[in-house]
């Protein structure tokens, strides 16, 4: 009876998961990218179905549902439809060991497995199996080509993520993400051992980008030199699932970022004064763009609205603080905070930087990453025995 | 009566993408087929309680050495790699050697004593795996990193050459 639970809980927290990663991940994440986009080429981004576009991504979503499946001549059909479900699942599967928080007396996390730091890097490599699979299925030039710069890339740049997580679960003691969050309660891990911690989170952070085929790392799909990759041949909903595992991939990757380095979902442990000064500091700059000239130009809106956050942020800290209570803000908000944080900062790299070239890609990983991420471990193992 | 219902599943996870592995013409489909099993091995281990050595299969060999397979088969055969002969015709020898294996393996499986010993098994975790390969086992660590990296160096020293 006890396994018909479980495998009830677990069907339960799978279409949970899935819900939550469609609708925020994917469709949330595209508007955002346009969003994003937008600003900082300077332009409005969606802005016609539905308030600000806000209802853009369900209407291509709908739009995506209708297409018919078109199958290339001569495509190996049977891997041609697993490849999409394989990324999907593997983005899916990433986040049973992320914790979003407490709450009713319990972390809220799909599972706190013992070894959640491998498992993560597990299932992270798990996607190139789907993405090689569908380049090679497709039976197109560009979907193969696609396909091979990813598997290279994917598997070089494997080895500094995972050193990043090392250095993660060295300096926590544990291979748990719960207690690796648990182990932040003193202070962030990006601020430890410094600068090493700093170097890791640089690490991990450049290895993750690389991991999820974003810019400046996204050869796999590089538009203007192989139509769109691996996914080219893929139509309709096929198409929509890369997209999905694409971004629960990238919203994944995010989130360990925020649980290794950023203290995961608690509270920056700051006095009064200083979220104060932060508040201050917000609200002075909203003020500035927002009565002068500089309101006009499209460029520092979302700035505008980032300091007004920001400062809202801060009043609130500073509010609670005053009257007394310890952790402010739910554990959960404060998770998304970080995780939102990050997801901006890689959209922001995104519509930023050029694209590498493939020898300069792959010079980094193994001339720079990897050395670095050795050096950063081994200096962190001698630093802990000696401090022990 | 769940952990034998996990074994046969397992199993048949196991054992249909291994024999299709053997027997596709189709060598990407053969190498596509090992992720399933051994994410089935993967399952194996996590029934025995050995969850370290289950995420590190799935990382090095459903995450890395399928990969690194299929990448050779893209790379050398064209991108192709469809309609392969995996068979020779030595067929009869080669069942002949099977069917001998089966035979002696069951022969040792029925005569060994299996001691049903109780008790916890031994701590099996990170830390302990840590500890034996640079206490008990470090020769055997040094050794083997040394010998995966000279292969890696031996790899690119063929590779450079032919520029």
């Amino acid at each position: 009876m006890s396994t018909f639970v479980e495998i009830l809980k677990a069907i339960g927290l799978a279409v949970l998961i899935f819900t939550f990663l469609a609708v925020v991940g994917a469709m949330y994440g595209v508007y955002l990218e346009r969003k994003i986009s937008g600003w900082i080429q300077v332009r409005y981004g969606p802005m016609h179905v539905g308030r600000w576009g806000l209802l853009q991504t369900i209407a291509d979503t709908i739009k995506l549902l209708q297409k018919e499946h078109i199958t290339p001549r001569r495509a190996d059909v049977m891997i041609f439809n697993t490849a999409p479900i394989i990324v999907a699942v593997a983005g899916l599967l990433d986040w049973v060991v992320i914790p979003f928080g407490t709450g009713f007396g319990r972390y809220l996390v799909v599972r706190d497995i013992n070894i959640g730091v491998v498992y993560f890097a597990a299932m992270a490599s798990l996607t190139v199996i789907g993405i090689l699979t569908a380049g090679w299925a497709s039976n197109n030039k560009y979907a193969l080509l696609g396909g091979l710069r990813s598997a290279s890339q994917m598997i070089s740049y494997e080895i500094p993520l995972a050193l990043g997580l090392l250095w993660a679960a060295m300096i926590a003691g544990t291979l748990s993400t719960v207690g690796i969050v648990e182990a932040q309660r003193g202070g962030w891990f990006l601020f430890k051992v410094p600068p090493l911690g700093f170097l890791a989170a640089l690490l991990f952070l450049a290895a993750a980008t690389a991991e999820v085929n974003r810019v400046p790392f996204d050869l796999p799909e590089a538009e203007s030199e192989l139509v769109a990759g691996y996914f080219a041949e893929y139509t309709g909903m096929r198409f929509a699932l890369f997209q999905l595992g694409e971004y629960a991939e990238m919203y994944a990757m995010s989130a360990m970022a925020a649980i290794l380095f950023l203290g995961g979902w608690l509270e920056p442990n700051m006095p009064q004064w200083v979220w104060a000064l932060l508040g201050i500091g917000a609200l002075a700059m909203a003020a500035f763009i927002r009565f002068s000239v500089l309101r006009q130009v499209m460029l520092v809106r979302p700035i505008l609205a980032l300091a007004v956050l920001g400062a809202v942020i801060c009043g609130l800290m500073v509010l609670g603080i005053g009257l007394g209570r310890t952790p402010v803000l739910p554990s959960i908000v404060w998770f998304f905070i970080k995780l939102f944080a990050l997801v901006f900062f890689l959209m922001w790299m995104r519509w930023t930087y050029p694209r590498l070239r493939l020898d300069q890609l792959l010079n980094l990983s193994w001339k720079v990453l990897l050395p670095v991420g050795l050096l950063n471990i081994l200096l962190t193992g001698l630093l802990l025995t000696v401090a022990q | 009566m769940g952990e034998l219902a996990a074994f046969i599943v397992l199993s048949l996870v196991i054992l249909i993408p291994a024999v299709i592995v053997v027997t596709s013409r189709n060598i990407v489909r053969s190498a596509l087929s090992l992720v399933p099993t051994f994410l089935g091995v993967t399952g194996f281990y996590i029934m025995l309680q050995a969850e370290f050595v289950a995420g590190i299969q799935v990382l090095i060999y459903a995450g890395a050495i399928t990969v690194l397979i299929l990448f050779v088969i893209m790379l050398t055969e064209g991108g192709s790699g469809v309609d392969v002969r995996q068979m020779n015709e030595q067929v009869p020898l080669g069942a002949t050697a099977a069917l001998w294996l089966a035979f002696l393996i069951l022969v040792v499986l029925f005569r060994t004593q299996w001691p049903a010993a109780s008790g916890q098994p031994p701590a099996y975790n990170a830390a302990t795996i840590g500890s034996a390969f640079l206490s008990s086992y470090v020769l055997i660590f040094e050794v083997t990193s040394l010998v995966l990296l000279l292969s890696l160096i031996g790899a690119i020293v063929i590779a450079r050459r032919e520029e």
